[in-house]
C-alpha cells in the first residue's frame, strides 16, 4: 500500500514537471526510483529499453517501474499518476488557450524554456546510457545507434532489433 | 480537398477508435501518425487547428501525445470524450507493455535473455542520445542559451540535484533570456 501511495506521487508531480515532453524526467525519475530502492539504476535502464521496444507513447516507462515495484495494481497507478494530472491541466487550459495563445508572454515563456529542456535531455540521454552502457562493446553499440539514428530516418525498431540481434549472438 | 465542408464531431466511440489505432502502429514517436490520423485520415480537423491544439500540449507539461488525446477528445466530447482518447491511446500499449515486463522479469536471469536485454538497452539508450542532440542542435549557434542548457545538465547529471529545484532556478533564467531577446 506504502509503495502505490509513493508511486502515485512520484509520478503525479513527475506530470506536471515534464516541460518539454516525458523524457525531461528521466533522469529525477531514476533518481528517486534508485534513491528509494527500489531497483539499481541498470535496472531501471532495463526497464526504459523495453518500454522503448513497445508501441505507444513514449512514458510507459512508468507502466513497468509500478509493474516491478507492485505488480498490476502499481502498474495501473503509476501510468494513472504521470497521465492523469498533466491532461486534466490541458483540458483545463484548453478553453483559455485561445485568449493566451498569440500572446507576447507565451512565445517568451516557451522560447526560453527550449534550452531547459534541451539540458534536461542530454542529462537523460547520459544517464540512460551509462546506467546500460556496462561495457565498452554496449558503449560503442550506442554511439553507433546514436549516429545513425541522428543521421537517418530509419525506423527506430529496427535499430532496436538489431541492438537485441547483436546482444543474443554475443557480438556485445 | 474537401477542408471546407463540415464533418460531424467524432463520437466517443470514434475517438477511442482514432486514438487505439494511433497507440498500437505508434513506435517511437507517435506524433506524425498522430497527425496522419486526425487531420489526413478522419478528418476530425484541418492541419491548422490541429497545430493550434498541438501548441498547448507542448506548451504544458507532460507528454505531448497524452495532452493531445485527452484535449482532442474534449473539445469534441467534453469529459467523456477526454477519457476515451486516453483510454484509446494508453490501453493497447500498456497491455504489451505489462506482458512484456512480465516475460522479462520471468526469464531476465537465462543468459540468452540477458545479452539480448544488454543489446537491447544500448541500442535504446542510442536513440535517446540522437534525440537529445537533435533537441540541442540548435543552441549550436546561441552561446547564452546553450550555457543554460549546460548548467541544467550539470545540475542534474554532476550536481545531482533535484529536478524542481532545477527548474525552479534554470526556467525563469532561460525565460528572462528569451524575454531580453524579444524586446
Amino acid at each position: 500500500m506504502n509503495d502505490l501511495i509513493d508511486l502515485a506521487v512520484l509520478y503525479g508531480h513527475l506530470s506536471l514537471l515534464a516541460f518539454g515532453g516525458g523524457p525531461t524526467v528521466l533522469p529525477e525519475m531514476q533518481r528517486q526510483i534508485v534513491e528509494h530502492g527500489w531497483m539499481t539504476g541498470a535496472e531501471f535502464a532495463a526497464l526504459f529499453a523495453l518500454a522503448q521496444a513497445a508501441p505507444g507513447p513514449n512514458m510507459l516507462v512508468s507502466t513497468l517501474v509500478g509493474l516491478r515495484v507492485a505488480g498490476l495494481p502499481g502498474a495501473i497507478i503509476a501510468t494513472l499518476g504521470m497521465i492523469t494530472p498533466s491532461s486534466v491541466l490541458t483540458v483545463i487550459c484548453l478553453s483559455a488557450w485561445d485568449r493566451f495563445r498569440d500572446a507576447p508572454w507565451r512565445k517568451i515563456v516557451q522560447a526560453g524554456i527550449v534550452p531547459v529542456t534541451a539540458g534536461l535531455f542530454l542529462a537523460a540521454a547520459l544517464l540512460i546510457a551509462q546506467a546500460a552502457d556496462r561495457s565498452i562493446p554496449l558503449a560503442l553499440l550506442t554511439v553507433a545507434v546514436a549516429g545513425v539514428s541522428f543521421a537517418t530516418k530509419i525506423h527506430p525498431l529496427w535499430l532496436l532489433a538489431a541492438g537485441a540481434s547483436l546482444g543474443v549472438i554475443g557480438a556485445v | 480537398m474537401a477542408a471546407s465542408e463540415p464533418t460531424p464531431p467524432p463520437s466517443v466511440a470514434a475517438i477511442f477508435a482514432g486514438f487505439f489505432s494511433v497507440g498500437i502502429i505508434g513506435f517511437g514517436g507517435v506524433l506524425p501518425i498522430t497527425r496522419r490520423m486526425i487531420v489526413e485520415q478522419r478528418q476530425w480537423m484541418n492541419g491548422k487547428e490541429f497545430t493550434d491544439i498541438l501548441g498547448l500540449c507542448q506548451f504544458l507539461p507532460g507528454g505531448n501525445v497524452i495532452n493531445l488525446a485527452a484535449a482532442v477528445g474534449h473539445r469534441f466530447r467534453g469529459i467523456p470524450g477526454a477519457l476515451a482518447g486516453l483510454a484509446g491511446l494508453m490501453c493497447a500499449p500498456m497491455a504489451i507493455v505489462i506482458a512484456l515486463g512480465l516475460f522479462y522479469g520471468h526469464f531476465q536471469d537465462e543468459p540468452l535473455v540477458r545479452r539480448a536485454f544488454a543489446g537491447l538497452a544500448a541500442a535504446a539508450s542510442g536513440l535517446i542520445v540522437a534525440m537529445a542532440l537533435k533537441i540541442a542542435a540548435p543552441l549550436r549557434t546561441d552561446l547564452l542559451g546553450g550555457l543554460v542548457a549546460l548548467v541544467t545538465f550539470a545540475a542534474i547529471v554532476w550536481l545531482r540535484l533535484p529536478l524542481l529545484a532545477t527548474m525552479a532556478v534554470m526556467a525563469p533564467l532561460g525565460i528572462a533570456l528569451a524575454w531580453r531577446r524579444a524586446r
